[in-house]
């Protein structure tokens, strides 16, 4: 008997099956589409298709230092430096098909959700011209008011059908209901699942290394449909059940103070970004990364499916993104908040400002910016990174010091 | 000539100080004025209940305080807008529709509620699958949201007749300035660049069936100019809008006139039609499913490159220049693709950054200097 996978175990060899399912598939002949991150999975993984991300895709090649060939190519290509650095990489990958990850297959199909932005809608389209390939659309408008409306619920309902349609003529058979009450099923239990797993960072210490979660979410990302992706979770929550009992935690050297990172990671720094905060005793424990896969409707609910991925994070108004950050920042007892201007993403950017004025009012939890990007390394500066967590830590340190008086 | 002049005198007037042009209008009528942000907005709605729908495309301003809410790089319309938004510059306006067609809008529709809470704001979201009914619906149920805020605004009912008359004003106004862009492609030598999108622009600070009888009016009088070859180099203008102005000058300079243009902030308002129908929200919701070849409207096909090699080809034009608005992801993704078809097409193009706030034409004018000796020598 093999003795038990740790969680990286289980995570390395879950992330290995993912895309070498799709590559043998793919060589044999099997549907491939690729889909961005919270698309509903659902119907592809109903129909069978292999489904890779390319957001996730791009993110890897970012952290394993790969990304400069590639963004160059798409900028010779004529695209802007100032586009999505994700976008670049994807685009520029689907031409040179060569990076230092995985070389993943091109797409028979795409499938496009813009609940995290219009600009996926944008770089999907040109996907599917450059490869002159079928491309569902999941539109799903922005919510200015605060929950999502009826009229919205009943567009994506409409939308749900015509994908299905769209699948049924692409796949060549019927699409199989019962499978996807299955699916459905699976992919609410793997979202509680992550969601349970991800809650250790509440508790204080936090069992749980914050950072770490930027490797988990590879899978909640590609396998939240799959079976798999719930033992990992599971297994991730045993393992913080075991060190929090023990008093011990992931994150080495001992948690001084916990935060808050808004934003996506900045890929190509992630050891330089968590050494830093390391040295300071600083664990990122507040993110609004598990949340946003929560997605969360019961079996055979379409109404609620649709409100589900409607409601995700970066699709709703400011005042429920206040909300959300308020209540991360107080749940996760946080007692300060980095927040990440990254280049890449306008739409996280341009209600950034408005955003730490509320929540640091509502609060009171002192927070630092800093300028970077979630893939090209170019848009980066170590020195500004360290000088404003050092500035974070002190002030941090300040309000621990007044606590401590009063 | 001189009525020709007398009409630009007076669109000059309106787009040079469209506060006063919005005061004079509220007036004379007793009526408010609404403001409509990037691209597309249902103006019908708005003027249907009476009001003024006033564009709102930003301008060349300083910025200072626009940047506690945008960082440094946010396309310029906007940018301008919330400077202008939080100098009070719009406090005349009862209230401004904004609509969310990419995640710049997306997010200045929400600053703008602690940035400006003076003036009310009216967000409303097209579809991008408006090719199924349901989106077709779904719009109609945002329209619907606009209507109930333009009578709590004028304090009257809009009736079904009032906005089916409304669209007729609005589909005239269309066949007018698409008849105009003909027409002023036949007399390059009077209808500048400048004047173009002088003429153009004034229609989002003026009644429409008023602009509109005054284009009719200069069209007549233009075609009974006496014909004139153009001597220059025809290029059409794609992009989100052509200004300052003293850019549209340059071509002038250089020998080149606009023939046509694929602009948001002009053709791509006025190229579709209402379709008829009887209910006025339904008929403006099935308008949107037939608009295409505009960055922010979705299509998985990419028609623009071919419609812009047709506009190439219809208009007999030399080239294509496309002022690329700065950070403007929709228009920044188009561009890889159109370049290559144009290319293929032997059409030569131009890539002209567009900065609102661009402090100086130096850069521009030495591109299109070079553009219009690379046209001379083909």
């Amino acid at each position: 008997m093999s003795e038990k996978l740790t969680s990286k175990q289980l995570l390395g060899q879950l992330t290995a099956k993912h895309y070498n399912d799709a590559i043998v598939g793919k060589q044999n002949g099997e549907l491939v589409a690729w889909s961005t991150s919270i698309a509903p999975q659902e119907f592809c993984e109903t129909m069978g298709i292999h489904v890779i991300y390319p957001e996730n895709h791009a993110a890897a090649i970012g952290a394993k230092g790969g990304a400069i060939p590639i963004l160059e190519h798409s900028e010779a290509n004529g695209y802007s430096i100032d586009l999505c650095s994700y976008a670049r990489i994807n685009l520029g990958y689907m031409e040179l098909q060569d990076c230092c990850f995985e070389n993943v297959p091109l797409p028979d199909l795409i499938i496009c959700c813009n609940n995290i932005c219009n600009t996926l809608i944008k770089w999907y389209e040109n996907i599917a011209k450059e490869l002159n390939i079928p491309m569902i659309m999941i539109d799903v408008p922005y919510n200015t008011e605060y929950e999502v409306t009826q009229p919205r619920v009943n567009y994506i309902k409409g939308q749900f059908k015509e994908a299905i349609r769209q699948l049924e003529e692409i796949c060549g058979r019927p699409f199989d209901y019962d499978r996807f009450d299955e699916i459905m099923k699976n992919s609410s239990r793997a979202a509680k699942s992550w969601k349970r797993a991800m809650d250790y960072a509440a508790y204080v210490p936090s069992p749980l290394n914050g950072f770490n979660i930027f490797n988990y979410m590879a899978l909640i990302v590609c396998m939240r449909g799959k079976e798999e992706s719930i033992q990992l979770f599971d297994l991730i929550a045993e393992e913080l059940e075991e060190l929090a009992r023990n008093g011990e935690s992931q994150f080495p050297g001992g948690e001084q103070y916990r935060i808050m990172w808004e934003g996506i990671a900045c890929w190509p720094y992630l050891g330089h970004n968590f050494k830093t905060l390391k040295k300071y005793g600083v664990n990122m424990v507040g993110s609004t990364y598990p949340g946003a896969w929560t997605l969360l409707y019961e079996a055979g609910d379409l109404n609620g499916m649709a409100r589900a991925y409607a409601g995700v994070m970066n699709n709703t108004n400011l005042a429920r993104q206040v909300e959300l950050r308020t209540s991360i920042i107080k749940d996760f007892k946080c007692d300060g908040a980095i927040y990440h201007m990254n280049r890449s993403c306008k739409l996280m950017d341009f209600m950034q400002y408005q955003l730490q004025r509320e929540v640091a009012d509502r609060t009171g939890v002192p927070y630092v910016v800093f300028d970077g990007d979630q893939t090209d390394p170019r848009n980066f500066a170590q020195a500004q990174f360290e000088t404003r967590v050092q500035a974070l830590v002190e002030m941090m340190e300040r309000n621990k010091i007044n606590k401590k008086s009063m | 000539m001189e009525k020709i002049n007398a009409i630009i005198a007076e669109m000059n007037t309106v787009v040079s100080s469209p506060k006063k042009a919005v005061s004079a209008f509220k007036e004379e009528t007793g009526k408010e004025a609404v403001g409509c942000l990037p691209v597309y907005c249902p103006e019908e709605i708005v003027h249907a209940a009476g009001i003024l729908p006033v564009g709102m495309w930003g301008g060349q301003t300083a910025l200072s305080k626009s940047h506690t809410y945008f960082p440094a790089f946010a396309c310029s319309i906007l940018q301008s807008a919330m400077e202008f938004a939080l100098n009070g510059v719009y406090d005349n306006l009862a209230a401004v529709i904004i609509p969310a067609p990419c995640d710049t809008l997306k997010s200045f529709g929400q600053d703008w509620i602690s940035a400006a809470p003076q003036v009310r704001s009216i967000p409303i979201v097209y579809p991008q699958m408006s090719r199924i009914e349901e989106g077709v619906e779904y719009l109609k149920s945002e329209f619907e949201i606009v209507k109930k805020a333009m009578e709590e605004i004028s304090g009257e009912t809009i009736t079904d007749e009032a906005l089916n008359n409304s669209i007729a004003v609005y589909n005239e106004y269309r066949k007018t300035m698409r008849e105009f862009v003909k027409a002023a492609a036949e007399h390059l030598e009077i209808i500048t660049p400048a004047i173009r999108h002088l003429l153009i622009k004034a229609a989002f600070f003026m009644e429409k069936g008023k602009h509109t009888s005054m284009m009719k009016e200069l069209i007549s009088e233009l075609k009974a100019q006496p014909k004139v070859e153009y001597k220059g180099k025809k290029v059409v203008l794609t992009g989100i809008m052509a200004e300052p102005d003293s850019l549209l000058d340059l071509f002038a300079q250089n020998n080149m006139a606009v023939v046509a243009d694929d602009l948001a902030h002009e053709s791509r308002l006025f190229r579709t039609d209402v379709p008829d129908g009887e209910d006025g929200l339904e008929r403006l919701a099935r308008q949107w499913p037939l608009m295409e070849g505009c960055s922010l409207i979705y299509d998985p096909q990419k028609k623009r490159g071919q419609m812009l090699i047709d506009i190439v080809r219809e208009n007999r034009a030399d080239g294509v220049v496309l002022c690329m608005m700065k950070f403007c992801d929709p228009e920044e993704f188009d561009y890889p693709i159109f370049r290559k078809e144009l290319e293929a097409a032997g059409i030569p193009l131009l890539y002209l950054e567009i900065d609102q706030q661009m402090p100086s034409a130096e850069q521009a004018r030495t591109r299109i200097q070079s553009f219009a000796e690379m046209l001379d020598s083909m």
